[in-house]
């Protein structure tokens, strides 16, 4: 595995001067994830934040071959891609021993919801890539509207916390989880926060044969309703409360990669940010209570698969 | 399968003339989705892939949608690219249809003419190629399992020569064409092989020393600058096709045109007609000549470009026309090709009567009746000079 240094030396693949949020956390995501590929990537990206951020014609951020076509198609378009790299090589059009990487990325909306499909296709094909999803917890590009990876109770322009109703009613889609059931060689859930848990893990997963997955904790600052200085001490906090676990699962194996010494109390992730502000009212002491119990169990059930074999 | 490369004459339904003709091109990559019923395709050529006669990476995908979403990826990639679908499948597509276009991606798919839902029905209409229309797509239409066959070749000249640049469509009447077997010739290996070329698409994807954006989104300053050259690789595709066909016709001695005029010349009533139907209709026009009526078939072989020229030189001297639409537009004015070709009409000096007849759909019969019918009309129109109904559904 690189060391930081290492990693600072390689080229920068996603260059600065893109639109994305000061504090967004798909920038650091996406750049730790190129860098840890050690050689040449080709990358597709679904309608979303970070498609529209880094390439409003006629710039470009991206500094590799990018394609994006729509929104719930990134794996599909990726498959097209990786598909017409092993005709070409076959063909002898492409050198035999010239090696390409490919990755997807696609929001949660992308992935969990409209993608879903797409993304179980390519999977189940065998599709030699690397899907990324960064994982903001709602549709962001289009004005913060809930997903099916949207936190319990969060506070969005679809859910919002009224007189009535406090926000989302519904636990999260637990999509990596989804994803470990099409038996891919490898599918792990990382967060910018742990950089070097991050780039362990592509750098896996790119080295593996086959579909593999990342499932990243992406801090945005516009939805959350949270200061832009304080996205990677949020995405930290997600973690070592245990809401967004670290772990990883290879070959059908489960790894808690991080377990944090002293698991820290729910509120303190959800504190800072706005989307949760209803919660700290005296009347809603018992969903907040609530959202704790269903993370203590969450992470239960993870610490008990621990070392396991999975499927 | 009975058919081999160097056997030039063959009974064939539509279907696997089809496959044959993308066996014989052996594109790159093949991302399929089965629908009725252009399933027939896809499983020919799968028989392709398991024997070894082609070596195309066939992708079976999870629904057309994605379908579509990897051939846009795999022609960005710089690879030549097929698919075929119908119906629901085209309609699933429509999404990306206007991406590949809009990236000009000369991709090229089969489409087997069906209805589409509600009610649901597997039948031959045109309702999904002509909901299509606006899709920047290029579209050919066969009468026939031998022009179908021949037009796969020439759409893919079409769609990837630079001028152009654009995906094509290449559609048949389902089951009518698609599962009746029709006695053809083929072309050679050789032949195919000379004819279409090889294609090495630019700005590949996997050019990684020369990394690309494709894509990427585009706003009030330059959007409508795309939507123009898009526009104008269109109207110059006409003039290629028009340079395709003829090639295709002095070398394999079957002639084609971007439309095709039958007993027009002097004709004072025709019918205008897409795909297999405008065979039944040049019976009856045989038939009615033999009586002394002066009656005529214009088919459109190109309907995108939309060859309005060619259409007004056409029916210039006609006097009573009738457009026959296998598809509605739902406008209460009759079907689409009817309104486009009404409009190609315009500004002659002495414009026919149109009017919209509107049959066949999913998979009605189209009769010899009903063509008589729809020329007795216009033979009476051409007397009173009076059109009683401009819009009516036919084969009821
Ligand atoms: C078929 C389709 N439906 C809806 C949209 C509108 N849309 C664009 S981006 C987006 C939300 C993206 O959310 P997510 O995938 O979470 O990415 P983020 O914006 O958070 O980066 C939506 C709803 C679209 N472009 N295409
Ligand atoms: S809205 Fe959120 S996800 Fe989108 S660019 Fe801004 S911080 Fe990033
Ligand atoms: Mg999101």
């Amino acid at each position: 595995m690189a060391t930081i240094k290492e990693l600072a030396k390689k080229d920068e693949l996603l260059s600065g001067g893109h639109r994305l949020c000061a504090g967004c956390g798909i920038p650091p995501i996406v750049r730790i994830i190129l860098r840890s590929a050690n050689g040449p990537v080709v990358a597709s990206s679904a309608t979303g934040c970070l498609e529209v951020g880094t390439t409003i014609y006629p710039y470009t951020a991206w500094r590799i071959p990018w394609i994006h076509s729509a929104f719930e198609n990134s794996a599909a378009t990726i498959s097209g891609v990786e598909t017409a790299y092993r005709a070409l090589k076959k063909r002898g059009r492409i050198p035999a021993d010239k090696d390409i990487k490919f990755v997807a990325f696609g929001g949660d909306g992308g992935t969990y919801d409209i993608g879903l499909q797409s993304l179980s296709g390519a999977l189940e094909r065998r599709h030699n890539f690397l899907y990324v999803c960064y994982d903001n917890g709602a549709y962001m590009n289009t004005g913060i509207q809930r997903s099916s990876a949207t936190p319990l109770f969060s506070n969005t322009t679809t859910s919002q916390a009224g007189e009535v109703i406090q926000g989302k009613q519904e636990w999260r889609k637990d999509l990596t989880r989804i994803v470990v059931a099409h038996n891919v060689p490898f599918a792990a859930q990382c967060s910018p926060h742990n950089w070097a848990d991050l780039s362990k893990k592509a750098e896996k997963a790119l080295a593996v044969k086959g579909p593999t997955f990342l499932n990243v904790m992406s801090p945005c600052p516009l939805g959350w309703y949270t200061k832009s200085e304080d996205s990677i001490k949020l995405a930290k906090l997600s973690v070592d409360t245990c809401y967004w676990p670290l772990y990883e699962v290879e070959n059908g194996v489960m790894k808690v990669t991080y377990k944090p010494k002293e698991k820290k109390p729910l509120a303190e992730w959800l504190k800072p940010q706005g989307r949760f502000k209803h919660l700290f009212k005296p009347e809603n002491a018992n969903l907040l209570s609530a959202f704790q119990a269903r993370v203590d169990s969450e992470w239960q059930r993870l610490i008990d698969l621990d070392g396991k074999q999975v499927y | 399968m009975a058919v081999t490369a160097h056997t030039k004459k063959a009974a064939l339904t539509g279907n696997t003339a089809v496959a044959i003709a993308m066996k014989q091109i052996n594109p790159d990559v093949y991302p399929a989705y089965p629908i009725t019923p252009s399933t027939g395709i896809v499983e020919d050529f799968s028989g392709f892939v398991a024997d070894g006669s082609v070596d195309t990476e066939l992708i079976t995908v999870e629904s057309e949608h994605s379908a579509m979403s990897a051939c846009i990826g795999a022609s960005a990639a710089g690879a030549r690219v097929m698919t075929a679908t119908s119906s629901q499948g085209l309609a699933l597509m429509w999404e990306m249809l206007y991406i590949a276009s809009g990236m000009r991606l000369p991709i090229v798919i089969a489409d087997v003419n069906r209805a589409l839902s509600a009610p649901i029905n597997i039948h031959c209409d045109h309702s999904d190629s002509m909901g299509a229309r606006d899709a920047g797509w290029l579209q050919l239409y066969a009468e026939t399992v031998q022009e179908a066959y021949d037009n796969v070749f020439m759409a893919m000249r079409i769609a990837e020569n630079a001028k152009v640049m654009l995906p094509a469509m290449v559609c048949m009447d389902g089951f009518i064409t698609s599962h009746a077997i029709e006695n053809l010739d083929l072309l050679s290996d050789e032949e195919v092989r000379g004819f279409v070329g090889e294609y090495k698409g630019r700005n590949s994807l996997l050019d990684t020393d020369n990394p690309v954006t494709w894509g990427a989104m585009v706003l009030q300053d330059h959007y409508i600058t795309f939507k123009h050259q898009q526009s104008e690789a269109m109207t110059r595709a006409k003039g290629v096709a028009a340079g395709v066909m003829k090639e295709f016709g002095e070398k394999f001695g079957r002639p084609y045109g971007l439309i095709d005029a039958y007993r027009l010349e002097d004709a004072e009533a025709a019918i205008v007609i897409m795909n297999s139907a405008a065979g039944t209709t040049k019976v009856v026009v045989d038939d009615l000549r033999k009586q002394g009526k002066k009656v005529g078939v214009l088919r459109l072989r190109l309907f995108r470009p939309f060859p309005f020229k060619e259409i007004a030189d056409a029916l210039r001297g006609v006097k009573v026309v009738a457009v026959l639409d296998r598809a509605d537009s739902m406008n209460s004015f009759g079907g689409p090709l009817f309104n486009e070709l009404r409009s190609a009409l315009y500004d002659l000096d002495n414009r026919p009567k149109v009017m919209s007849r509107i049959y066949g759909l999913g998979g009605r019969d189209y009769k010899v009746k009903d063509a008589v019918e729809v020329f007795e009309e216009l033979l009476n129109i051409s007397k009173t000079g009076k059109i009683d109904t401009m819009t009516k559904y036919i084969t009821l």
